[in-house]
């Protein structure tokens, strides 16, 4: 397969739906509006924890203009769990977060829905939601939440707990998992050098610049149509029916281009409740959130407290590590620290380790899903460590990576054995990198670390139809988050021979195109291209099959070439028929050609990247800026370079903020004192050199084409990138995130 | 409240809506003149994804109120193409792969060409400054830059 030539797979055409976006004429959420529509409106919790007594609703419905409300008791109570891709998700926890019933468990809590004539209205009537509280002591972190005196959230909740354990009463642990292997203390015994240390990393927002929106409109025939900003389409479909106890096969949902996602767009936040308005009025219903709201009712990721023992010999061979991960999961269970025990050890091979991870619920809003969910939290606390045994030991940040870094046939410390995977080749690439290779100038601290990401498959369906001019079409049902249309138009070319800027991508709704799951896990372009790949391939012998009727032989004397089909044995009437050839005597041969695919492949190709960051430290004020940045990635095969890069580059800077300076910050009440963009301080152009991309490709086996998942890794190691730099500028181990500058100046100034 | 009649220049050509007297430029173009390509991302200046440009001046359309376009002279994403041809900005953020997403790309072009009309030969540093004031989550900024310097590369060498 490393052989394989290709002709359209690795260049870097404009992207099909580029000119609507350069021009204004692409529709995001929030951008459609129907004759006769309402406008909706949440009416949220000011404290973050409080048992709701009442609410009263009579001097919001007498506002002019007001259509509507509801609140949790409109929710039908339901105990079924929904299945969505890669977990179940509780649908009663679901629905008790989309409307607070009995308690609001974080500040912005939605607690009733108000639908009027105009978003004024609406807001006024909201205002006037009359909603008794309890209020109770608010639980704003691992540590509380633990203590034997903490108040709980959920009253019936069970620790879920693998290897099991004795239910003693109620807790905010929702889950415990262990991963063990070997005999830690025997390694540890074994070990030169032992480091252990605690990090601690904020709650951070995914922070996509699109806030959620949604347009339902219910037809006089019962229908629902869903016209929403979502990274899956058919999961806003199910889990919707399920809430509202609907049949799903009367909702259909439309996506709309989505503005960023980070996996902050696949839970269900408006939907459900626009529904649930506009049955109520029969009419449309719009309903947008404003920033504030997607920072105190949205996302966000966990904050972690991740401690970590590791030991090694003199060369840098790691012999032991313990880990003990804690992540909070919001108001209610799931949070990734399962993942995050996975993947800490994942790039290297440990001989003995034993993790343990905790998910534990606090008085924050519930979090979702960010860019390889709670790998890069525990990334953190590895590579910090690997770099401080590094630094004590007198050893290269390379070597000692190399020296214990997996292999094909390594176990991972999930469990089964690596494939071919590139992660020696990734560190070869910082080796031989300019980035590398150039001298650290004074004043700088240059960091390096790695990251590990499993990416997803799962289900995946796509259609090619083929045109009489000789264009085509690919449908599929994954909402194009980064450019995965021109992706997949360029994987029909590569199949087809047809020129890219001839293949129309479709993103469809959910009645046209085949189920299909989320554009998440770094998979819309690996599981969904594996069937658009199927799809053309199934044209591909169609087209064969007309051919061989042209020139009335069998079909095994027929084959495919280079975008034509020709005959095994040629004569003067057998010559060699081109795609548009064919696609123009379609009416002539047999009709029209469609060609389908539906794919379910298991894991994708596990990604490993590394970082450089080049930090510049104002030791007077604690600010730094980051000088020079260089991300390091195997991607299997880069379908689309720019693209690959631009992920890359994505992750890189996400991370880079994620270090620096975006946090929650939570006063004593556990209210949010800094929901804005002003304040919740994302990087921005000048905060930034460029960053350069170095792609690696080794080649993931199930893949026709060899691609791994590519969007989620580069996201893992820039925190731990960060802040070794930082270490390695001032001289002093960094352990708790953001950087920011009083956090930095505070330990200057103290001197260690 | 009584709503207010405006009249304006919206790219280049006579526009008239009405509006609350606290509507904000940028609702009156998105509901008022069904102009969605300019983007509201946070409604409070700080994203730049509603940038347009009114008399000659950058601003955040979620900053102003519809009613202070009376008489003005207002250019949005929809308004930089002549045509069928597309603006060289445009074209550079497609051949540069400078968006992903893309719902900060309109804010970004707005923007860019302000920066361009009076800055035909930036640094890469007074383009990283002036759209500091845009925010994108997905790319980074690097081909953005890299758009923007290539856009104002090529239509120097159009000058010339």
């Amino acid at each position: 397969m490393s052989e394989r030539t290709f002709t359209a797979v690795g260049t870097r055409p404009v992207r099909h739906d580029g000119v609507d976006k350069v021009t204004g004429r692409a529709n995001y959420g929030a951008d459609l509006s129907l004759p006769g529509m309402l406008h909706g409106v949440v009416v949220r919790s000011p404290h973050a924890h409080a048992r709701i007594r009442s609410i009263d609703t009579t001097a919001a419905a007498a506002v002019p203009g007001v259509k509507g409300i509801v609140t949790g008791k409109d929710f039908a109570l339901t105990n079924a769990k929904l299945g969505l891709g890669e977990g179940a998700m509780d649908l009663k926890d679901m629905s008790d977060n989309l409307l607070a019933r009995e308690k609001a468990l974080y500040h912005g809590h939605a607690v009733a829905a108000v639908v009027a004539t105009s978003v004024a209205a609406a807001q006024e009537a909201a205002q006037l939601v009359h909603v008794d509280y309890d209020v109770l002591e608010p639980v704003l972190s691992v540590d509380r939440a633990m203590e034997a005196d903490a108040p709980i959230l959920h009253e019936s909740m069970v620790t879920q707990a693998h290897p099991p354990v004795e239910h003693t009463g109620s807790t905010n642990v929702a889950g415990r998992m262990e991963l063990k292997r070997g005999d830690i203390e025997a390694g540890f015994k074994d070990a030169d050098l032992i480091v252990e240390r605690v990090f601690r990393t904020p709650t951070s927002h995914q922070g996509y610049i699109e806030p959620h929106a949604c347009v339902v409109r219910v037809n006089e025939d019962g229908r629902i149509n869903i016209w929403t900003t979502t990274q899956g389409p058919f999961l806003v479909r199910d889990a919707t029916a399920a809430i509202l106890g609907l049949d799903a096969a009367n909702i259909k949902v439309t996506p709309s281009e989505i503005g960023g996602g980070f996996g902050g767009k696949i839970p269900v936040y408006l939907e459900p409740l626009a529904v649930l308005l506009a049955r109520m009025t029969q009419r449309p219903v719009k309903m947008v959130m404003t920033r504030d709201e997607v920072f105190r009712a949205s996302g966000p990721t966990s904050a972690t407290k991740v401690r970590l023992k590791m030991g090694a010999k003199k060369d840098g061979t790691i012999v032991a590590a313990s880990a003990s991960l804690y992540y909070e999961a919001g108001a209610y269970r799931g949070s990734p620290s399962g993942a995050g025990a996975m993947c800490m050890l994942a790039p290297y091979t440990v001989p003995n380790f034993f993790i343990e991870a905790y998910d534990v619920v606090v008085n924050k809003p519930k979090v979702a899903a960010y860019r390889a969910p709670g790998s890069p939290m525990a990334a953190l606390a590895t590579e910090s460590v690997i770099d401080e045994i590094a630094q004590t030991l007198g050893l290269d940040q390379i070597e000692i990576r190399l020296k214990n870094a997996v292999k094909e046939g390594d176990l991972a410390p999930y469990g089964p054995p690596y494939g071919p995977i590139g992660f020696v080749q990734v560190l070869e690439a910082v080796r031989t990198s300019d980035h590398w290779k150039s001298p650290v100038a004074p004043g700088i601290g240059r960091g390096l670390a790695c990251g590990f990401w499993f990416n997803a498959g799962m289900s995946s369906s796509a259609t090619v139809t083929l045109g009489s001019d000789g264009s085509a079409a690919v449908v599929t049902g994954n909402p194009d988050i980064g450019g995965t249309r021109v992706a997949q138009a360029l994987m029909v070319s590569e199949e087809l021979g047809i020129p890219v800027e001839r293949i129309r991508p479709i993103v469809a709704d959910t009645d046209t195109a085949g189920f299909t799951e989320i554009t998440a896990g770094s998979r819309t372009c690996y599981a969904t291209g594996m069937a658009v790949i199927d799809a053309s391939r199934d044209v591909r012998e169609q087209l064969r099959g007309r051919a061989a009727k042209i020139w009335s032989v069998p079909l095994e004397e027929t084959r495919w070439e280079h975008g034509s089909v020709v005959p095994v044995n040629p004569s003067a009437e057998r010559t060699t028929l081109t795609v548009s050839g064919l696609a123009s005597k379609l009416a002539k041969t047999g009709g029209p050609i469609i060609g389908h695919a539906a794919v379910n492949p298991p894991m994708a190709g596990p990604a490993f990247a590394a970082h450089i960051c080049d930090l510049e430290v104002d030791r007077e004020t604690g600010r730094s800026r980051v000088v020079r940045y260089t991300a390091i990635q195997d991607a299997g095969k880069a379908v689309h370079p720019s693209y690959v890069e631009g992920q890359m580059q994505g992750g890189a800077s996400q991370g880079v903020g994620w270090a620096l300076n975006e946090e929650y910050i939570y006063n004593a009440k556990g209210v949010m004192e800094n929901a804005g963009f002003l304040d919740y301080r994302m990087p921005v152009a000048s905060d930034l050199p460029m960053i350069d991309t170095i792609i690696v490709e080794v080649p993931h086996p199930a893949h026709p084409y060899g691609v791994r998942g590519v969007g989620e890794v580069p996201i893992v190691p820039p925190l731990g990138a960060v802040a070794n730099a930082m270490s390695h500028a001032t001289g002093i181990r960094f352990t708790e995130l953001p950087l920011s500058p009083p956090r930095v100046l505070e330990r200057i100034t103290q001197g260690t | 409240m009584s709503k207010l009649h405006i009249e304006t220049l919206v790219n280049g050509e006579p526009a008239e809506f009405l509006c609350a007297p606290d509507e904000t430029l940028l609702s009156a173009l998105r509901s008022g003149l069904g102009l969605t390509g300019t983007k509201e991302g946070c409604g409070t200046g700080d994203c730049g994804a509603c940038s347009v440009i009114v008399n000659d001046r950058l601003v955040a359309s979620c900053l102003v109120l519809a009613a202070e376009a009376q008489g003005a002279s207002v250019t949005t994403v929809e308004g930089i193409a002549q045509g069928e041809t597309l603006h060289p900005l445009q074209q550079a953020f497609l051949d540069e792969a400078a968006l992903q997403c893309g719902i900060c790309t309109p804010g970004f072009i707005v923007a860019s060409k302000a920066l361009l009309d009076t800055h035909p030969d930036p640094s890469e540093e007074q383009v990283r400054y002036w759209l500091a004031g845009n925010l994108c989550r997905c790319t980074g900024y690097d081909k953005i830059v890299r758009a923007v310097l290539s856009a104002a590369a090529k239509m120097r060498s159009a000058q010339a």
